[in-house]
């Protein structure tokens, strides 16, 4: 009996390592991989960069406190070829944010879509030429 | 079947499904609750755009590519597998440091030893980036060959007479072949981020390129990943011209003190854009790179200053 359900466990086991994404990332190991969370908030920042470009925002909690969250893309080039540019945000815009956790707890992560002030929403795949 | 062998199978069959939810680089994310919430709609007036601001045009306008111009491997050459094709930041295409043992290389007990001292932002034995010793976190020069091996954008390749130069986009650097005729240098006169480069045409249609003279004293990694390389390293190079509009890149290690023979790091497909197409600056700058660091890449890390 015991040993069905030490079988079954390892089983859950393979299943478990086989549902991280191997090459998924572009990311470090800071992130919580596999992890969403989304967020609205305020533009504060939108830094158009390398390594990165980054995206810092406000966020009001249930009690009101405001937290600064930041939330990184990918450089500038390659969130070019996603259609992405230095003008996509304006400081004062209200934006949404799904983005992948840091593993610390801290307000930050990687962007994975947006949602514009016109109600858009900008995500992560290469535009087709 | 029995009632407690039933759910331990549901657990099962639960937890294999959940790659589903989970999301790929570079693809649409799943919503996982679309039930719930409203499908997004994704922004429809997205054009791509060249470094100008121009929209970008695919060069071939529908026809087949003509046959390859003799000797002449020049042009704007882009990933012909999409641009996350070149970004490689487990490693070279072909040999990822994936854990993997056929992508491991040859290493001799100094390559292993020298590629676990490395901490890097990617790959395989990665770590945070406030922990991480990767030379090329303060903005110093990728150098050769990792440029071949990381962020392969749009390469600019120009030839005359005497020289091919390679314009890669990434880090905004250049190297210069010789195709005079003459040899690698006996006695390197100063080493180089970038090595010293000679090549030969083998026939009409593939330039095969020899470099070395790279620098050692652990200034430069091989790769995004971490693998080492040192002042011994000879790499080859052969530009392959397929057709008109495509280009095939193979690079060989030859390093006696990390590898004990050598090894083919990737066979990378290419293919020709615009002429007119303006290539993006991109570049390492430190105040942004320490920038980055404050705002994200401590506090991801844990590792702000207090």
């Amino acid at each position: 009996m015991k040993v069905k359900y030490l079988l079954a466990f390892a089983l859950a086991g393979c299943a478990l390592t086989l549902s991280v994404p191997l090459f998924a990332h572009h990311g470090n190991a800071s992130l919580d991989v596999g992890k969403k969370v989304t967020v609205k908030g305020t533009v504060t920042q939108w830094l158009w960069a390398n390594p990165h470009c980054w995206l810092k925002f406000d966020v009001k909690d249930a009690s009101g406190n405001v937290v600064n969250w930041v939330a990184e893309t990918n450089n500038a080039a390659d969130m070019m070829e996603k259609g992405w540019s230095k003008q996509t945000f304006k400081v004062g815009d209200e934006v949404t944010v799904t983005l992948e956790p840091v593993k610390n707890g801290k307000p930050a992560g990687k962007v994975l879509e947006v949602v514009l002030p016109n109600g858009e929403t900008l995500g992560m795949a290469y535009l087709k030429k | 079947m029995r009632k407690g062998h039933a759910s331990l199978i549901a657990i099962f069959v639960a937890m294999l499904l959940s790659p589903a939810l989970t999301h790929a680089q570079g693809a649409q994310p799943k919503q996982a609750q679309a039930s719930k919430e409203q499908k997004p709609v994704y922004a429809s007036d997205l054009k791509l755009l060249d470094g100008w601001g121009r929209p970008v045009v695919d060069p071939l306008h529908g026809e087949k590519p003509g046959p390859a111009p003799r000797h002449d491997i020049s042009g704007t050459w882009e990933p012909a597998r999409g641009p996350g094709d070149g970004i490689m930041s487990w490693g070279p295409r072909d040999m990822p440091y994936d854990g993997a043992p056929e992508h491991d290389p040859p290493y001799t007990p100094l390559g292993l030893q020298t590629l676990k001292s490395h901490k890097p932002l990617e790959g395989f034995i990665r770590v945070t980036t406030g922990t991480s010793n990767d030379p090329r976190n303060k903005c110093d020069p990728m150098g050769f060959p990792r440029a071949d091996f990381y962020q392969v954008r749009h390469t600019q390749i120009m030839q005359d007479e005497h020289k091919v130069v390679i314009l890669y986009e990434f880090e905004k650097r250049w190297r210069v072949i010789w195709t005079d005729g003459r040899e690698l240098p006996k006695d390197i006169p100063q080493s180089r981020y970038y090595g010293y480069s000679v090549g030969k045409w083998a026939d009409d249609n593939t330039l095969v390129v020899e470099t070395t003279g790279m620098t050692g004293d652990e200034k430069l990694w091989l790769d995004e990943a971490g693998r080492p390389q040192s002042d011994q390293m000879r790499v080859e190079e052969r530009f392959h011209r397929v057709d008109r509009n495509s280009l095939e890149l193979s690079v060989t290690i030859d390093d006696p003190q990390m590898y004990t023979k050598p090894w083919l790091a990737m066979k990378f497909p290419m293919k020709l854009q615009s002429p007119d197409y303006d290539v993006t600056e991109m570049m390492c700058i430190p105040s942004e790179m320490e920038q980055y660091n404050q705002d994200y890449g401590d506090v991801a890390s844990g590792t702000e200053k207090k």
